[in-house]
């Protein structure tokens, strides 16, 4: 039984023009001054399709959060581009990010005043989209009185508020205890489902989602990016075609888990050898 | 925006409709995948496990209301238990004990400094007109107290205090934001504007003088030099200790320019802002002091500085203590009035005051 097919790195850029929620052109990025530089990105090429989840996956330190960042539009590549027709992407970290000095509800509703949602609306928006992850009574709640699990559904939903058709997710569960993590993958899966089933095309949620843990990145996705490390290059991709709601104890899940990590311990070792 | 007015209905009923939502047992499920996916935390996550599904058990009958699905219920509970769980408890003393247990020691230590100020007039350790006893300051407050005057010195100093904090905060704010946020100020008069924070206002009164002459203005100006800088600096660093995460989560969701300064900036910057105030008031109430103790005209109304000349000229030493203490009791009294309660408020609502 085949749960995956194996698509060559060179899949993005053999001329793709269908609709896309991002697409990233032959993307580099390199710090530091010309002479002593860096270079984290070398030549990546994704396409994130409408509706589609993706996730980033590689080694600490490979340029996961750079290259999500660029997306987001918080740095410029320093060769290739970036498109996101949807306008600007949702971001997501792995620490909640969330304003202290506001409550829940008041962080949701900055988030609508600053996309423009009238201040009317606001109140009873920031309740439904607490409600979608189900945090229906924590509107007057301050962000150090929820828990972390909370905190990451809050700031799931600060996200969502934006109403952009992309949500950027920077290893969003990584600091969440096992059991914690495991319900929001459900949650996060159900979310995804239920913005994509919602009807219109406008409605359509892609998600591109980094993490360094492979069993995650397959519990998710519809589509698996290795990464290679310095430089940070495609290394391989996976269509992941585990139905969902899939679990992460799945045996299937496990199956592919364990053949992405030996090509991502491939890589690592890579760099051992000089 | 599209999806806007369309949404609520959908959203609302979504849990019940999706087809997909997890297996009937989630619950047990993921206490199985937390000890595979963390193998080396196992053994300590277990024990919270069971009480985990009890609690997610109970909440799911609670809500079967709310979320139609068994299978939705069933994570719906899950989630409802871990929530439970993990919440920090709030809880808060009762006001009048707080007020009580935290009033209590520095009162002992009035009480037994008075005692020791009353043993070394007992026993002559300087002569009386020297060293007056406790009581004696209290007769010679109660004195211009009965003459009707204790009232319009104190009240005199407090409104010149105020007006020149007000002043000094709108300067200072302006002047921190700047130095703040643009790299070129704050190159060029970022060191200048910490230093002058250690020159002592006193140094500023015969400039002010010579500006001024004998007049209010001397008074305000003295009063701005000191408490600007350090209100500006609060700034600065209030600015210097934001989260760079708060920054970049603020761009994402928009708020770049003056609505990110509005918005973001400003209010992450308030704990150390707050720390500036305070610091800049008890500036000015110290350089209002020294101005007006060196600042003597008949014209100018007398403040508590002036009330302390008056008592040196005199060598009435039951005088001077009386003003000195006046001024402590207002410096203190506005601190613990005015800025300790919003400081401790805004501290406690960023769950930033760490409870003793
Ligand atoms: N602003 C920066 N200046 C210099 N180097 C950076 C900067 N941001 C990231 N890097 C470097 O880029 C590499 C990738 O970082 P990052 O994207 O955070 O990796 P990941 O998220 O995959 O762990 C790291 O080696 C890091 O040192
Ligand atoms: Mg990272």
């Amino acid at each position: 039984m085949t749960t995956s097919t194996l698509t060559k790195p060179a899949a993005a850029d053999t001329g793709n023009t269908g609709p896309h929620a991002a697409r990233i052109h032959h993307v580099s990025k390199s710090f530091g001054r010309p002479g002593a530089q860096q270079h984290v990105l070398d030549d990546i090429s994704i396409d994130v399709a409408p509706g589609e989840f993706v996730c980033l996956l590689g080694a600490s330190g490979c340029g996961k959060s750079t290259l999500l960042g660029l997306v987001a539009g918080l740095d410029k590549p320093s060769a290739g581009s970036i498109e996101t027709p949807g306008g600007r992407p949702a971001l997501m970290f792995q620490e909640h990010a969330l304003f202290p000095w506001l409550t829940a509800g008041r962080n949701i509703e900055l988030a609508l005043r600053l996309r423009g949602v009238p201040r009317a609306e606001r109140r009873t928006e920031a309740e439904r989209l607490l409600e979608l992850v189900r945090l229906k009574g924590a509107y007057g709640k301050r962000v150090h009185e929820l828990s972390g699990g909370m905190r990451q559904r809050v700031a799931m939903a600060r996200a969502l508020a934006q109403d952009s058709q992309l949500l950027l997710m920077d290893e969003p569960f990584a600091a969440l205890d096992a059991i914690t993590r495991d319900v929001l993958h459900d949650e996060l899966t159900r979310i995804w489902q239920t913005q994509n089933n919602s009807g219109s095309a406008a409605g359509n949620l892609s998600v591109l989602f980094v993490t360094h843990n492979v069993r995650e990145a397959v519990r998710l996705a519809e589509r698996v990016v290795l990464l290679s490390s310095r430089p940070g290059r495609v290394a391989r991709e996976w269509q992941v075609d585990i139905p969902q709601p899939r679990r992460i104890e799945d045996s299937a899940v496990a199956d592919l888990s364990i053949e992405i990590t030996e090509q991502l311990r491939g890589e690592i070792r890579r760099h051992g050898q000089h | 925006m599209a999806s806007t007015e369309t949404t609520p209905q959908s959203a609302a009923e979504a849990p019940g409709e999706d087809p997909t939502g997890p297996a009937a047992d989630a619950d047990t499920d993921s206490a199985t995948a937390g000890a595979t996916d963390a193998p080396a935390g196992s053994a300590a996550d277990a024990p919270a496990t069971a009480p985990a599904e009890a609690a997610a058990g109970a909440s799911a009958t609670g809500a079967s209301g709310t979320g139609p699905g068994p299978a939705a219920g069933d994570l719906a509970g899950l989630e409802a238990g871990l929530d439970a769980l993990d919440s920090a408890v709030v809880s808060r003393q009762p006001w009048l004990r707080t007020a009580v247990s935290k009033a209590f020691p520095p009162l002992v230590a009035v009480v037994i400094v008075l005692g020791l100020w009353q043993l070394a007039y007992h026993f002559q350790l300087k002569p009386h007109y020297l060293l007056p006893s406790p009581l004696d300051v209290y007769r010679s407050l109660r004195q211009k107290w009965l003459e009707g005057t204790l009232l319009s010195f104190v009240w005199t100093s407090v409104s010149r205090g105020a007006l020149g904090f007000v002043a000094s905060v709108a300067i200072g704010t302006v002047l921190g934001l700047i130095v703040a946020q643009v790299k070129a100020v704050r190159a060029a008069i970022g060191p200048i504007l910490s230093g002058l924070q250690s020159l002592p206002s006193v140094a500023w009164v015969p400039a002010a003088i010579i500006w001024f002459g004998l007049s209010d203005a001397t008074i305000y100006a003295v009063v701005l030099l000191g408490a600007v800088p350090s209100i500006a600096n609060g700034l600065v660093s209030g600015v210097d200790q934001i989260s760079p995460l708060y920054l970049r989560a603020g761009r994402t969701i928009g708020a770049t320019g003056l609505t990110g300064v509005r918005h973001v900036l400003l209010p992450a910057a308030l704990p150390g802002y707050l720390a500036g105030l305070k610091q800049g008031w008890a500036f000015s109430w110290r350089s209002l002091m020294a101005a007006e103790l060196i600042v003597n005209a008949p014209d100018l109304g007398t403040g508590l500085g002036q009330l302390l000349e008056q008592g040196r000229e005199l060598q009435d030493m039951s005088w001077v203590l009386a003003a000195i203490l006046l001024i402590l009791t207002v410096g203190i009294g506005i601190e613990l009035l005015i800025f300790a309660p919003i400081e401790r408020r805004v501290l406690r609502s960023r769950g930033l005051l760490v409870k003793s």
